[in-house]
Order: structure tokens, then sequence, then C-alpha cells
């Protein structure tokens, strides 16, 4: 296990590779001058002085390998730059965020898999009823719906209609645990919901071609009750193959936050993801987009290692 | 001369029983109910977004300060937004902004992604391992960070619109190529071409390729409905086409601070992408039921 979990750190390398240069390109992908777009092209042109200075402390006045090189080096210690606007070090803004994200991303995967599971083996068990049925019509329903629309929805309904919740905000859950929680349900059941509907399909066909197998038959055959059936084997093992599905899910929750974020203004690491893009805050975009991309590859890396752990027949090559 | 003769029957008798097949699937998927539901709401949307000058009698971009926030009517059958302008007419021109990025992000995934894969499984070895490692690092990449940071950098116009969401989809295509690709290069019936003299170009594009078309249909709606998501997500976000552009992600994100004024602000748009995203979900559900029976929801 230990060996297996060494050799996929190594994989990693090239990916993160790709990665680092990707985030660094940002900045170069910008038409024209990216220092004049910054500054705004007045600015840049009324100050040769700080149009240079800027042009410096982005570090733009070296060849391209080289600028690579000096930035992945100061990513490698932990040094992201510092923002254009706040000229705070953009690990420690990072690093003020990240809890904010992590809240949801858990809340909604909590969400997520509460309903799918459930649901996907009810939908299997009582195939082509109303139960199974509905459960696919949900499902298709959260694949189709786009989350921010279902977010506009809950807010119109129960925020500013039935004002059962709040519409938009957070609060720091050492301040008041209460109030944390109230802030939490609406962005973590919507983004919980696209999430539940895949992973909801996935364990509906998983136990359907379990539900086939010749154990099933045998587990009948010696007398045992379909519900034990279900729960002792069936789900179990549906459940191990349903954890990849579930795990590119728990990725992709990091991606869709950045539009849950900005409707419900919850303070984490995507929200500060569109803060810069709209500040054109180019070194806060990349160490913010940088963070991200960096989890998602490591979330998809413990999904791995935690599918082999779970069935150790599986050769992941 | 001999080989000319000899391909041709061939090549087109490969071709009319494509066409044969496509036909009967096309039965097929029209007896599943949901998926016929779905092709019916493409055609809808496609049409609309072809005939749009034909529908809509009012400019997109008139406003009317008397009118603002009118509810649903006669005169504005969806309403009014806040500035006073139709609704109806932003929605139908909303197709045309929908489909134009879905086809280009689409088109330009197959463009990219079917070559790849192809290269890939035909000339295998370090190729392969080569091309494969790349399409690792782009899923490495989350999806709608990676167009977020693509749009913030390049700004928005259909190319980088097509560049920042059909670059996730690029590895879809080649993974199913190349599975293709390994499955029938061993095959005899391409041995059998490349004794008539045909050049490995020839075969694997007229022999081979045309085998990926059935899983290559599921794939193309499928991710027309992740174009149409991703496109209405960015200019939601402020990212896509600026103002007063009639995208459907924009008039929600314009409907925002009048939704408690008036909810059809926020509702038409919305249904308006909801919808044609079902369309393109059954279609692809009843497509891969047909095509591609083993396929589970991955």
């Amino acid at each position: 296990m230990a060996r297996y979990f060494i050799k996929r750190l190594i994989q990693l390398i090239p990916v993160l590779f790709f990665v680092s240069i990707f985030v660094f390109l940002i900045i170069h992908l910008i038409p024209g001058d990216p220092v004049e777009v910054m500054l705004g092209e007045d600015d840049a042109r009324a100050s040769q002085e700080l149009y240079q200075a800027m042009r410096k402390q982005l570090g733009l006045d070296a060849p391209i390998h080289i600028q690579y090189l000096r930035w992945i080096w100061h990513v490698l210690q932990g040094d992201l730059g510092k923002s254009l606007r706040t000229a705070e070090p953009v690990w420690d803004m990072v690093m003020a965020r990240y809890p904010a994200t992590i809240y949801l991303a858990l809340s909604a995967f909590l969400v997520g898999t509460l309903i799918s599971i459930p649901a996907g083996a009810i939908a299997a068990v009582k195939q082509n009823t109303a139960w199974d049925y509905s459960a696919m019509g949900f499902a298709l329903f959260g694949i189709s719906v786009p989350n921010f629309w279902l977010a506009l929805l809950l807010i119109l309904g129960l925020g500013l209609h039935w004002r059962v919740f709040p519409t938009m905000g957070y609060v720091d859950p050492t301040a008041h645990f209460g109030m944390f929680l109230w802030h939490l349900v609406m962005p973590s059941v919507v983004l919980g919901t696209a999430m539940a509907s895949s992973i909801t399909r996935f364990v509906r066909a998983e136990m359907l071609d379990q539900l086939r197998l010749d154990y099933v038959r045998t587990a009948k055959a010696k007398g045992l009750p379909d519900r034990k059936i279900v729960s002792r084997h069936v789900l179990r093992n549906s459940l191990v193959a349903a954890t990849t599905a579930i795990g590119l899910q728990v990725g992709r929750l990091l991606g869709g936050a950045t539009v849950i974020e900005t409707v419900f203004s919850w303070p984490g690491v995507a929200l500060l993801v569109l803060e810069s893009v709209y500040a054109r805050d180019y070194p806060l975009l990349q160490g913010s987009v940088l963070f991200l991309a960096v989890a998602y590859v490591f979330v998809n890396l413990f999904v791995d290692v935690f599918y082999k752990w779970l069935d150790p027949r599986i050769s992941l090559e | 001369m001999l080989s000319d003769t000899m391909r041709s029957p061939s090549r087109s008798q490969k071709w009319l029983e494509l066409r044969a097949r496509l036909g009967e699937s096309l039965r097929v998927i029209l007896r599943n109910r949901l998926a016929a539901v779905g092709l019916v709401l493409i055609v809808l949307v496609s049409g609309a977004s072809l005939c749009a000058d034909l529908l809509i009698t009012q400019s997109p971009f008139e406003m009317n300060m008397v009118n603002r926030l009118s509810p649903p009517s006669g005169e504005h059958l969806l309403g009014t937004d806040v500035f006073g302008r139709d609704i109806f007419t932003r929605v139908i021109l909303g197709t045309r902004i929908a489909m134009q990025v879905a086809v280009g992000a689409v088109l330009l995934a197959i463009v990219l992604g079917v070559p790849l894969g192809a290269i890939s499984g035909y000339v295998g070895g370090r190729v392969d391992t080569l091309i494969m490692r790349f399409i690792d690092a782009v899923l490495a990449f989350p999806g709608r960070l990676l167009a977020i940071a693509l749009v913030a950098a390049m700004g928005a116009n259909f190319l980088t619109l097509w560049l920042a969401i059909g670059i996730n989809s690029i590895p879809g295509y080649a993974r199913v190529v190349r599975g293709v690709v390994l499955s029938q290069k061993e095959k005899e019936y391409v041995e059998a071409a490349r004794m008539t003299g045909e050049s490995e170009m020839r075969i694997l594009f007229f022999q081979i390729l045309p085998n990926c078309i059935g899983p290559m249909l599921v794939l193309v709606t499928l991710d027309c409905a992740h174009a149409i998501t991703a496109e209405s997500s960015l200019s939601f976000l402020g990212l896509g086409f600026p103002p007063p552009a009639p995208s459907w992600g924009l008039m929600l994100n314009e409907a925002r601070g009048y939704m408690e004024l008036a909810p059809h602000v926020a509702i038409f748009p919305g249904l308006a992408i909801s919808l044609t995203i079902l369309g393109f979900n059954l279609l692809g559900d009843g497509l891969r039921d047909v095509l591609d029976p083993h396929q589970y929801d991955k």
C-alpha cells in the first residue's frame, strides 16, 4: 500500500508540472501588455517609473524560461507573490480563505452522498416503479438545472419570500456555530444537488449490475432475505465501485464552488479567484487558481488510494 | 489502377452500411420516449436560433424605462427586464449564443481530440504514452476553473469561449477514438485493406474511424449540454459576452437584484437554459442506451 502511494505521488510530478506551467502562463495570455492592462492604460503611460516598477515586481523583465524558474522557485517556498491591490502576500490571503471553501465542499459532499446513495439504491431495488422514476427524475433535474439558477430560485423562495434562510454571507464557526450552519444550508444544498444527481445514476447502474450477478442468486437460494442481500452484499459492493464516481465529484465541487461562492457571497478561495479577476489582480489570480488546482489533484490522488485500499484487487495502472 | 477499382465499392458500401445503421438507430431512439422529447427540445432550440429573425418583432437592445420589469402580457410575452427590454426577444436570441458556443466548443474538441486519439492508438509506443500523459494532465485541472482563468486572461469572444470550454472535452474524444482504434487495428478487414495497397492514412480515416461515430455521437450530445452550462455560468459570473449581449447567463446575472420585485426576470432565462440542457441530456442518455448499452454513467 505504501509503495503504491509513493508510486502515485511520483506520477503526480508531471501533472503538477503541467498545472504550474499553465498557471504561470495565465499572465502571458493577456493580450497586449499585461502591465498596461493591470495599471490601466493611462496610468501606465503617465508614469514610466510606476510602469517599470510593476514590470520588475511581476518579473516580466527576464526571458520567459527564467521567469518560470524564478516563479516556481518562489512558489515551492510558499511565496505566491503579492497582491497588486492590497500588497498583502497572496499566500496569506489564500490561507485566510481556504477554510470557508473546505466547509462548503465538505457539507455539500455530505448532502450529496446522503441523498444520492439511498436514492440510487432504492431506484435499483425498485426498478421501473414510481420510486425509480422519481429518483431518476430528480437526477435528471439536478443534471439539467444549472446550479446558479437553482441558487437563485432558492434565494427567491426560501430566502426572500419565506425568509427561512439567509440569502448570503458567512459567519465564522468559532464565532457562532449555529449561525454558521444556518448560512451554510442553502449553498451546500445547491452544490450538493448537482453532485447527488450523477452519483444517484451511478449507484443505480452499479446496483443493477450487481443484482444480476451469481452471488445474489446463491444468497437467495440459501434463503437470505432480500433486505439482507441488498444491505449486506449488493450495496456494499456497489459502493466500492461508486467511490471513483464520488471522488470525481469531490474534485468538481472545488470547481463548482466558484459560482456558488459568488451567488451566496461565501468568502472562500473560489470567490477569491473571481475577485482577483474583477480586480485584474493577476498574481492573486495565479495564486488562488494554483491552490485550487493543486487541491484538486491531491483530492483525486486520495480517492484513488482509498479505492485501492477498499478493493485491493483493483489495479489502477 | 486495380487497387482503385477494388477500394471504391468497399468504401461506399461501408458508408451505405453506416447510413443504414444510423437510420435504424434513429428509429430506435424515437421509440425511447424520453430521448424523443430530448430531440424535440433540441430541434426547437436549434430552430429558434436559426429562425430567430422571423420569431422576434422587437429589438433586444431597445430600452424602455417606462415599461421596466413589467410582467408577462400580450405585448411582452415573457415580460420586460430592468431596462424595459423584451425578455422573449432576448431569450430567443439567447439560443444563438448558446448554440454557437456549444457547437464551436464541441467542434474544437473533436478537431483536436480525434487526431490525438487516433495517432495515439494507431502509432502506439512512446507517442501513445506522451499523448496520454498530456490528456491526463488536462483532466487533472478542474474544468470550470480552467475556463475562468482562460477567459479572465484572454477576454471573452467566441474564440476564447470555444477554447476555454472545448479544451475540457478533448480528453473524452481522444480516449474514445484511441479505444476504438486499438480494438480495430488488428482486425482482418484492416489487414485486407492494407493488402490492396491503401495508405495507412486512408485506412485510419476511411476504415477505422467510421467505427467511432456511435460512441462519439453520445459524447457530442452530452458535451453540448456541458458547453451550454459552462457558457451560461461564465456569463452569469460576468466573464462571458459583455452587456448588452442577450446571453441567458448574463440575463440571470442582471436579474439578481430585482427578482423579489419581478420574479419573471429570473425565471424565464433559467428555464430556457434548463430545457436546452435537459434536451441534450435526454438525447444523450437515449443514444447511449441504443449505441453503447454497456457504458453506464461515469
